[in-house]
């Protein structure tokens, strides 16, 4: 007997057991979509996340206190108490003294310190994070205001009450109202909004967009603190970036920084660990999704076997009238194999839409 | 020369520690165009011997000869070809495929002799006219009578054009008119020159049979013309 009159039985006998084929399918077809929707959320986001740093630009450094890129190469509590110990080390005069030392491969740089406190304008209070920044945070960091204007290295080193809002903030405080040169108080003194800022988004975690924006002198002045976050440097020309690495941390350490105190990356550095991390939740969520196909397949699997106990009748006919064993095994084959792949598709093309 | 030949044999089935003799050193043969008919109690192994004699059960000792060929040792492969080829099958039960048009039931053992499609349609609708259900071909089993679906089987059995019909009780699922017509059918096939064993309860349908067989306990108690 030819393949192909073979192939049309198991065509035909699955035809006339529509329901029971269509069951079948069901398990694969959920495994499968499972599988393709958990695999392409991992990447995407992994994606998104790259573009974010793209729009940063290939051609910034990062000066962080601690080093968050130690030996295991992630974010452990170990680290992030380190951290917290080291913060203080870094002081905004070395800001300056690197900006005028390596004038000739270094554009601009940026400060931020943060702090935390509670807004009012008008009735609305809200618990939020502020972040001090120098004046060119704007430049450095791209990130543009879509009200107002951001407000200028005059301000900064006059220590001026003036802020940007994030653009989440803005909503939740102002709501349809224009919030240019409306007055808020942060902790209880009154502050000029200057601006809003665009939408930066984030990822779960926290967001530029809900932050408050202020001069780093103001921070530091009002809310008591010395603390800087981190420095961003723009350098002139990405194959300078090694060079300006290495003059940026011999300034420090000239500082009487210690090598352990402060770190110096640039986003590649900072991109690799953040995929990596990606990386295992992809496979995690991947690994979920191969379990339900997993399930799927022992579904497919079971009621084969179901269906070959429920038809030994039919094969046995089927064996009397002449078929031989090979040809009713590649006939329940070819029913197996139609299943799997009629709902595979199904299960991408559902995933797909 | 005989057409089939079975040589002292034995069926037994193994259940726990008892051995059931279905067939016991049982010996018998027939020629083309004979018409035999078993008898025997339920259970005497009428079944058993018509299984065994038809390439469906293997014997558990003793020889069989088709048209001269010693068949007792071939694998199931060539079981399955010979089956095929030169038996035909009548059950109680009919044993249809469901859900499936009675052209496609008569038409499903060419399928397994490799003819193309136009010849399996072609050689089915001659069987169905030939049972006389030209005007049912595309019916599926549950929307033919029982006497029709027997009819069908008769057709599925006879497409083959096989040397041997063998027919288990084929009337014992219909009522009297359609047992009458299953039978007037069988006496025509044997008009023909058809070769058919078949096992039946009724003494009154044995009767159109030229040879009697009686079993019991496995043994042929008697072989008789009549
Ligand atoms: N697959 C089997 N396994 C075990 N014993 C079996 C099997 N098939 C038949 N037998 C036994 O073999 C004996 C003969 O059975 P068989 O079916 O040939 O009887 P029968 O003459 O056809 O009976 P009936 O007239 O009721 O159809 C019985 O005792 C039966 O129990
Ligand atoms: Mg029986």
């Amino acid at each position: 007997m030819e393949i192909k009159s073979i192939f049309i039985t198991a065509i035909k006998a699955l035809w006339v057991n529509k329901t029971r084929s269509v069951l079948t399918m069901l398990g694969v077809i959920i495994g499968v979509s499972s599988v393709v929707l958990l695999t392409s959320i991992g990447t995407g986001l992994q994606l998104y996340i790259e573009q974010q740093f793209a729009d940063l630009g290939a051609n910034t450094l990062f000066v962080v206190p601690g080093n968050p890129f130690g030996d295991g190469g992630g974010l452990g509590n170990h680290e992030t108490a380190f951290i917290e110990s080291a913060q203080g080390k870094i002081k905004r005069r070395y800001l300056d003294k690197i900006l005028r030392d390596h004038r000739d491969i270094i554009t601009d740089g940026a400060a931020t310190g943060y702090s935390t406190g509670e807004v009012k304008y008008k009735n609305e209070t809200k618990k939020i994070t502020l972040l001090g920044v120098t004046a060119n945070y704007e430049t450095v960091n791209n990130t543009e205001a879509v009200k107002g204007k951001w407000f200028t290295k005059n301000d900064e080193e006059r220590s001026k009450r003036v802020v940007m809002l994030g653009p989440k903030v803005a909503e939740e405080l102002f709501g349809k109202i224009d919030p240019v040169n409306k007055q808020i108080k942060l902790e209880g003194q009154n502050y000029r909004v200057a601006g809003v800022l665009e939408t930066k988004g984030g990822f779960g975690g926290p967001s530029f967009d809900n932050y408050i924006f202020l001069p780093l002198n103001t921070l530091f002045d009002d809310f008591n603190s010395e603390l800087i976050d981190n420095f961003s440097f723009k350098i002139k020309d990405e194959t300078l970036i090694n060079e300006a690495k290495k003059r940026i941390e011999n300034t420090l350490l000239g500082e009487n920084l210690d090598k352990d105190e402060f770190s110096v990356f640039d986003q590649t550095q900072l991109l690799e660990t953040i995929s990596s991390i990606l990386g295992i939740l992809t496979t995690g969520l991947g690994a979920i999704a191969a379990i339900s196909l997993v399930v799927g397949g022992i579904g497919i699997m079971n009621i084969m076997l179901v269906s070959v106990t429920e038809r030994t009748r039919e094969i046995g006919l089927r064996k009397a009238l002449g078929a031989t064993p090979d040809v009713i095994l590649v006939q329940f084959l070819f029913e197996a194999a139609l299943l799997s792949v009629a709902g595979g598709m199904t299960g991408v093309g559902i995933a797909y839409v | 020369m005989s057409l089939l030949k079975l040589k002292n044999v034995s069926k037994h089935y193994q259940i726990g520690d008892i051995t059931i003799k279905a067939l016991d050193d049982l010996s018998f043969e027939i020629k083309k165009g004979e018409f035999v008919a078993v008898m025997g109690q339920s259970g005497s192994g009428k079944s058993t011997f018509l299984q065994v004699a038809s390439m469906l059960a293997e014997p558990s000792s003793g020889s069989i000869f088709l048209k001269g060929k010693n068949v007792t040792n071939f694998d199931e492969k060539n079981r399955a070809h010979l089956r095929n080829k030169e038996i035909g099958f009548v059950f109680q039960q009919f044993n249809l495929l469901a859900k499936t048009s009675a052209l496609d039931n008569v038409a499903l053992p060419l399928l397994y002799s490799g003819d193309c499609e136009a010849l399996r349609i072609k050689k089915a609708k001659e069987m169905l006219d030939r049972v006389g259900l030209s005007d049912r071909t595309k019916n599926a089993p549950n929307q033919l009578s029982g006497g029709q679906q027997q009819r069908v089987a008769i057709a599925r059995a006879l497409v083959n054009n096989p040397s041997i019909i063998f027919a288990d009780e084929p009337t014992g699922n219909l009522d009297s008119k359609s047992g009458a017509e299953i039978q007037k059918l069988f006496k025509k096939l044997h008009q023909e020159g058809k070769t058919i064993i078949m096992v039946t309860h009724e003494k009154y349908i044995a009767k159109m049979a030229k040879r009697l067989i009686n079993l019991k306990d496995g043994k042929i108690v008697s072989d008789k013309k009549i």
